[in-house]
């Protein structure tokens, strides 16, 4: 269709960049403010009128974090937690997912229902009772009691077996003859083809438990095993015996925490927003 | 066949059952399914039973020997009880702010955003970094922004000559500047569901609605608007239940206060549970938070119902 461009449309679209730039800078301002206090010497922060930059640029915040404070360690924990979280979600949600999606079994769509509707049940039902079967388990502060109650998802199932069903059956009867069994099918065919939705869960599953707060906070008991977006609330709330926090060591901490989610979102962006659309479901 | 045609009819049912039964012969899918099977049972049916029976016990000590029963005593107690009701109305208080504006706001920049200007997936990236940004650092941003003495927020109002607030200080600003800090950080997520919205309606409705002489405000009111039901539908509901289970910022900016203003419910759950380790109590409160929760859905799908069987009329 060709539009005529009148000035009612070109008013139109000055108007539309200008709001869109006055919520781009809303939304850009405060990562900005954060990144540059980051780098302010302590001390300096607090000056008025605020100091958008930084009169020079102190790199020794994120320094201390690691020097100082026990980043390195929440670093590397939040790492292990992630990675192994979205394996697992990975593989215990492509299994089920063939399942439901390719293999013929009873009571198959009755159980794939009752799945979805845990979807609906909120965390904070089963917070209080898992804590506590957690803790019966011996698990509380250990990686497992970290990791193990999020490696499946139902969310993440129902968007594998979405995928799984737009491959022909052709393929699966085809891998078949040749003498495939459903192992083989399933390692060779489905996941290779499914790529884009594997990719999907692994970046919502990434996000997810890289910035989850509530359970850590529950489960973490030790100093050493406390994730970056735990270590940082309680650096934050609690004075630490060796470093007050200050505003520029906290920046230079929020910057640690988001830097390798930002990362990823910059990279996977079309997995992410596809995720969300596709599913309406958020990370 | 529904089942009263099969029940009439043995012959046919036996014969459904067989060729059903035969389909079934893939018994290895129960193998790809288990790990996910025991999963579910371990870490979600059996919290979840485990939760009903704690709500009617005293359980104050996380040991599984000494928790005697109690009956009904937590709900008697817990409708009594004006903490946690305060709590929820906190939580209602925040839910009523949040859900409308920023699903009004995130609306009108994805309307601006469908109209095919130049760099809208830039703009899109931008909106989008605050959703998926960590609520904890988020919140500690906003706290030194929101800093009443040398806060730029406060700054820029003193030069624009309105009046410095006391934000988080203050216990009837508190939870306001919660609710910004969450549609500021929620406004992508929203803005791409509307954008998929507004993209699914057909152009020539537009056209259409052009040729009888519509303006600008009367499409948007008469066409979109009405269009984008199910949308504003599904971000309503999603937007209730995610607004009742906040957590996260009100620990890190406000921890509850001032003077409770913004002591949610979940917050106000996990205070009762994990600090004051009152664990068979908090399990009845976060039963009653998810009845009303509950609750809001069904109105909301009640609601709309009746508005389709209107429109359709």
């Amino acid at each position: 269709m060709v539009t005529k461009i009148t000035p009612g449309i070109v008013t139109a679209r000055v108007i539309g960049y200008l709001i869109l730039l006055l919520v781009a800078g809303m939304m850009v301002v405060p990562f900005m403010w954060m990144v540059t206090t980051s780098l302010k010497t302590s001390g300096t922060e607090f000056s008025y009128p605020p100091q958008i930059l930084p009169t020079q640029f102190d790199f020794s915040n994120y320094q201390r974090l690691f020097d100082n404070l026990p980043f390195g360690q929440y670093f590397l924990n939040t790492v292990f937690i992630t990675l192994a979280t979205v394996f697992g979600q990975l593989i215990v949600c492509a299994l089920a997912a063939y399942g439901f999606a390719r293999l013929n079994f009873m009571g198959r769509d009755t159980i794939f229902v009752l799945y979805l509707t845990t979807m609906m049940i909120p965390f904070q039902i089963t917070l209080i009772p898992l804590f506590l079967i957690i803790t019966g388990m011996g698990w509380v502060n250990s990686y497992q009691g970290l990791i193990i109650p999020g490696i499946s998802s139902a969310f993440g199932i129902f968007l594998l077996r979405q995928s799984f069903l737009n491959i022909p059956r052709d393929y699966q009867d085809a891998a078949r003859i040749d003498g495939a069994n459903e192992w083989t099918i399933f390692t060779r065919v489905f996941l290779p083809l499914n790529g884009p939705a594997l990719a999907t869960l692994a970046v919502f599953a990434f996000m997810g438990t890289w910035t989850d707060l509530l359970w850590p906070l529950l489960i973490a008991r030790s100093e050493q095993m406390r994730t970056l977006e735990l270590g940082l609330a309680y650096f934050n709330a609690r004075p630490n015996a060796f470093l007050q926090p200050n505003w520029p060591l906290l920046m230079a901490g929020s910057v640690v925490v988001m830097l390798p989610v930002l990362l990823v979102y910059i990279v996977a962006q079309r997995y992410f927003i596809q995720g969300i659309a596709l599913s309406g479901v958020k990370g | 066949m529904t089942n009263a045609t099969l029940a009439a009819r043995p012959q046919a049912l036996r014969s459904f059952w067989r060729r059903f039964w035969s389909r079934s012969n893939e018994k290895i899918g129960y193998l790809f399914i288990l790990p996910s099977l025991i999963h579910i049972i371990v870490f979600l049916f059996i919290p979840l039973i485990f939760s009903f029976f704690l709500s009617f016990r005293d359980w104050t000590k996380p040991n599984f020997s000494d928790a005697p029963y109690v009956g009904l005593e937590n709900y008697e107690f817990l409708m009594e009880d004006s903490r946690f009701w305060q709590a929820m109305s906190n939580s209602g208080y925040y839910t009523l702010l949040a859900v409308p504006l920023g699903m009004a706001i995130s609306l009108g920049v994805a309307v601006v955003m469908n109209q095919k200007l130049r760099g809208v997936y830039f703009f899109r990236t931008l909106f989008f970094m605050p959703v998926v940004s960590s609520w904890v650092a988020v919140s500690i941003i906003w706290l030194t922004l929101l800093d009443p003495n040398v806060g730029i927020v406060n700054y820029i109002l003193g030069g624009l000559g309105l009046p410095q607030i006391n934000w988080l200080g203050d216990p009837r600003s508190a939870m306001p500047s919660i609710v910004l800090i969450t549609i500021w950080k929620g406004l992508g997520f929203n803005m791409v569901i509307w954008l998929a919205g507004l993209q699914a309606i057909p152009q020539e409705l537009y056209e259409a609605a052009a040729i009888d002489g519509a303006n600008r405000w009367q499409k948007f009111w008469r066409v979109t608007l009405p269009l984008l039901a199910p949308t504003s539908f599904f971000l309503a509901v999603t937007g209730v239940i995610g607004s009742f289970q906040v957590f996260t910022p009100v620990y890190v900016l406000t921890k509850g206060g001032p003077l409770e203003s913004t002591n949610t419910a979940v917050y106000h759950i996990y205070r009762r549970a994990f600090q004051e380790f009152d664990f068979g109590y908090a399990a009845a409160q976060s039963w009653i938070l998810f009845a009303v929760i509950f609750i809001a859905t069904i109105i909301q799908v009640v609601y709309v119902r009746r508005r389709r069987e209107e429109i359709q009329f």
